[in-house]
């Protein structure tokens, strides 16, 4: 709260600096701007750049390392009554003592005597620190803005060229961006590997990628000592495959078809009614697809199945009747044919564009040769088209991969291994989601089994985005 | 200020600058009667009346955008395939209306093919590019049958000494002359009757100009051509008629010899000396 007001502060005195500095731009100019090497509002922005940004870098570090630092001054000291107790109890105590300095309630009440006599001396120390860090920023914040102002103003000139300087401080601004989005990412990159690192350090890679059995809880060998349970993960693998297969199966034939009618057969007026309607499609958040799956297509499946089953029972292939009969709701099928709806609008988008961009002289040039339209759609225009829209159908299969909500939905938590559609499967990621959601201690291989997974998952998607951009990308370039 | 036209030498060398007799016209091959064509309200062209000779080369010129690439896409109703575009009038060919409903213009364009102004071959084979028009229509009897019209149509259009090694590597691996011939060899494997060129050498250097204006010569031993062509000099070259369009208007047409030397109307006789367009 108090670092908002104190860049709120920041950018009202910036703003009176930008003023500030125009005004002098236009006093030196006499009136002429065209005189001024660069024009009186960048004058004033590069003061006001000087004035506001080092003050809002140190209080914003502030915001964000300040805490910790004030941890450390607080813990610097151990009182005789703390360190008596156990590791465990002292870091319930240090937390406590924060809360109070903080003016929240300590989570624990069972403080007598010393240790009561500690925590209250703590929290005390706490608050002091506290407005000493606080005051001490401010203080040096306001410093670094006046001096900012002090030894930016008097530079202004006539011929100052400020416009290079904003360009520079642009610049800078926009490195400083796209530094953070690229830390970010491998950030998270290198996080996802150690964790699987520790993972791997428990259940040896060859067991995950090849074993059969996946069952976090039971141990899979006796004599395997930290391994909790079986973490292999070809179930789900291919389980995530199956699914897949489906949803392309759905997705790629009817997304297709929709860009080329799109493209080559709707008139202006039904293309504009029907792309947005596509693209509303797109925007319907997966996890309403997830209960459209569960409560109307998984149910009718169900129905459907056990329909023909009950013809099948007692005739020449009773014991697929029978078996049909025992069809439940939670089925590959429902997942991957509503996940393949899902792709649809993903699909037929990509390959409207890639469609387009045929050129119209090929398709002039078929037309001219007597060719009808299905014909210059199936000789000339997709086989021009066809490796930009293998890469857009290589985009659809790393989303469907990546998909969870529908799955989670419609498809069962089971891990097993089959091919049968009918059969409940389960895919990496709602595994990854099962293994971590409720109470769970972060190092038991059982959590950390979902850094294995999220490790192999992100390592086909990115193989699979990579080679599809790759293909999309030189496919827009044949024909500049 | 326009010079008194009866006393003035040729302005540009045509085909037999020899002969004052008007070239031989050979009996009509397409009849135009009263075309008026419409982009969405706006009018493209005005009541276009012109008969089309067989077997020769007639040329149309006009400044940018008088609606001579409209008007050679009336003929084969490349139109159709326009949004908005909408053809009034008669057109025949052989006694038939192309603008008929009963006809096909599917197996119209078969009878007249088309070359663009910019190369357009097909991201196929060389061989592939040639047999496109003859798969689609069925003409090739047997693969040999192919492969004969294939190699036939190469040759017709010069090509096939160049390519011959290469037939199956793609064809828009050639150079723009070359593509360009291309797809003539492309346009003639059907064996239409007609074959229009919309600007045909715009995109093409002298030599390749040069080759691709040999090839016009020739084919009109056998065809109906029409070429637009915004280079006076190439249709006093290949042209045996020309006519002359201006702001949707057919202006003048005759004989190339007497619109290059002996103009009727001063538009004409503007344009080709440059003064307009
Ligand atoms: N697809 C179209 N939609 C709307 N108007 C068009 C279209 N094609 C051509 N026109 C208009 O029709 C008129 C004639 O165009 P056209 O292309 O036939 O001219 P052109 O004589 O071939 O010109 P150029 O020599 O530049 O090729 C122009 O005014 C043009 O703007
Ligand atoms: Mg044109």
């Amino acid at each position: 709260m108090t670092v908002l007001i104190a860049l709120a502060l920041l950018a009202a005195f910036s703003a009176g600096v930008y003023l500030l500095g125009r005004r002098r731009a236009v006093v030196l100019a006499d009136g002429k701007s065209a005189s001024l090497h660069s024009l009186p509002g960048y004058h004033g922005t590069w003061v006001a750049l000087w004035a506001g940004v080092p003050a809002a870098l140190i209080v914003i570090l502030f915001a964000i390392f300040g805490g910790r630092l004030e941890d450390a001054a607080l813990r610097a000291q151990v009182p005789a009554a703390v360190a008596a107790l156990d590791a465990e109890r002292q870091e319930v105590f240090w937390s406590d003592a924060g809360a109070m300095s903080r003016g929240q309630t300590p989570s624990e009440i069972g403080y007598v005597g010393d240790l009561k006599t500690a925590l209250d001396a703590k929290a005390a120390e706490g608050r002091r620190i506290a407005a000493i860090g606080l005051i001490a920023v401010l203080g040096l914040s306001g410093v670094l803005a006046l001096c900012g102002v002090l030894l930016a103003y008097p530079r202004l000139s006539k011929d100052f060229r400020a416009r290079n300087r904003v360009e520079g401080w642009t610049n800078v601004l926009l490195i400083a961006c796209s530094t953070i989005a690229v830390m970010t990412t491998l950030g998270i990159l290198l996080s996802l590997v150690w964790e699987s690192y520790r993972f791997f350090q428990s259940v040896p890679p060859a067991d995950f990628l090849l074993g059969t059995a996946w069952d976090p809880q039971i141990a899979m060998r006796s004599d395997q000592v930290a391994a909790e349970g079986a973490f292999g993960a070809v179930p789900l693998f291919a389980g995530t495959f199956l699914i897949m297969l489906i949803a392309m199966a759905v997705a790629a034939p009817i997304g297709l078809y929709s860009a080329i009618y799109l493209s080559e057969y709707a008139g202006p007026g039904l293309r504009a009614t029907i792309k947005p309607l596509l693209e509303i499609l797109a925007g319907v958040p997966t996890v309403v697809y997830g209960f459209f799956a569960a409560l109307t297509v998984g149910p009718t499946f169900r129905a459907f199945f056990n329909w023909v089953g009950g013809f099948l029972v007692g005739g020449p292939m009773d014991s697929l009747g029978q078996y049909l009969e025992t069809v439940q709701n939670q089925m590959a099928l429902t997942a991957g044919v509503v996940m393949g709806i899902m792709l649809i609008p993903f699909v037929s988008s990509l390959s409207d564009d890639i469609i387009n961009a045929v050129p119209q002289t090929l398709r002039d040039g078929s037309y001219a040769m007597g060719a009808t339209k299905s014909e210059t759609v199936k000789r000339v225009i997709l086989p021009a088209a066809l490796p930009g829209v293998v890469g857009a159908l290589m985009l659809a299969v790393s989303r469907a991969i990546g998909e969870t909500m529908i799955v989670t939905m419609a498809a069962g938590l089971q891990a097993k291994l089959t091919a049968n559609p009918l059969d409940t499967v389960t895919t990496v990621t709602v595994q990854i989601v099962t293994l971590l959601t409720g109470d769970q201690e972060f190092d038991s291989p059982k959590t950390l089994a979902a850094f294995g997974l999220g490790l192999t998952l992100f390592t086909v998607t990115l193989a699979l985005n990579i080679v599809a951009l790759g293909i999309v990308r030189k496919y827009r370039e044949q024909y500049d | 200020m326009v010079a008194p036209m009866t006393a003035q030498p040729p302005l540009i060398r045509t085909a037999a600058p020899h002969t004052h007799n008007p070239a031989p016209v050979n009996p009509p091959k397409i009849l135009v009667r009263d075309i008026n064509v419409f982009y969405g309200a706006k009018q493209a062209l005005f009541d276009v009346t012109l008969d089309i000779p067989g077997k020769a080369v007639t040329a149309f010129i006009g400044p940018s955008g008088c609606g001579k690439s409209t008007f050679l896409r009336c003929i084969n109703r490349m139109n159709d395939t326009i949004p908005g575009c909408r053809v009034d009038g008669r057109i025949e060919m052989d006694g038939e209306n192309v603008n008929d409903s009963h006809i096909d213009p599917v197996v119209l364009r078969a009878k007249v093919g088309m070359v663009f102004q910019k190369p357009n071959p097909f991201p196929k084979s060389i061989f592939e590019n040639v047999a496109y028009g003859p798969r689609i229509h069925g003409i090739a009897s047997s693969k040999s049958d192919l492969e004969g019209i294939v190699e036939a149509s190469l040759k017709k259009a010069g090509l096939w000494t160049e390519v011959s090694d290469r037939l199956h590597q793609p064809g828009t691996g050639l150079s723009g002359g070359q593509q360009q011939r291309l797809v003539i060899a492309r346009a003639i494997a059907v064996s239409p009757e007609v074959i229009l060129m919309d600007e045909p050498c715009s995109a093409l250097d002298p030599i390749a100009t040069a080759k691709i204006e040999e090839l016009i010569d020739e084919l009109r031993q056998q065809y109906c051509i029409v070429i637009v062509t915004h280079s006076m000099a190439q249709a006093a070259r290949v042209s045996q008629r020309t006519a002359f369009f201006h702001m949707g208007k057919l202006i003048e047409t005759g004989s190339t010899e007497e619109i290059f030397t002996n103009p009727r109307e001063s538009r004409t006789q503007d344009y080709i000396t440059g003064r307009i367009g």
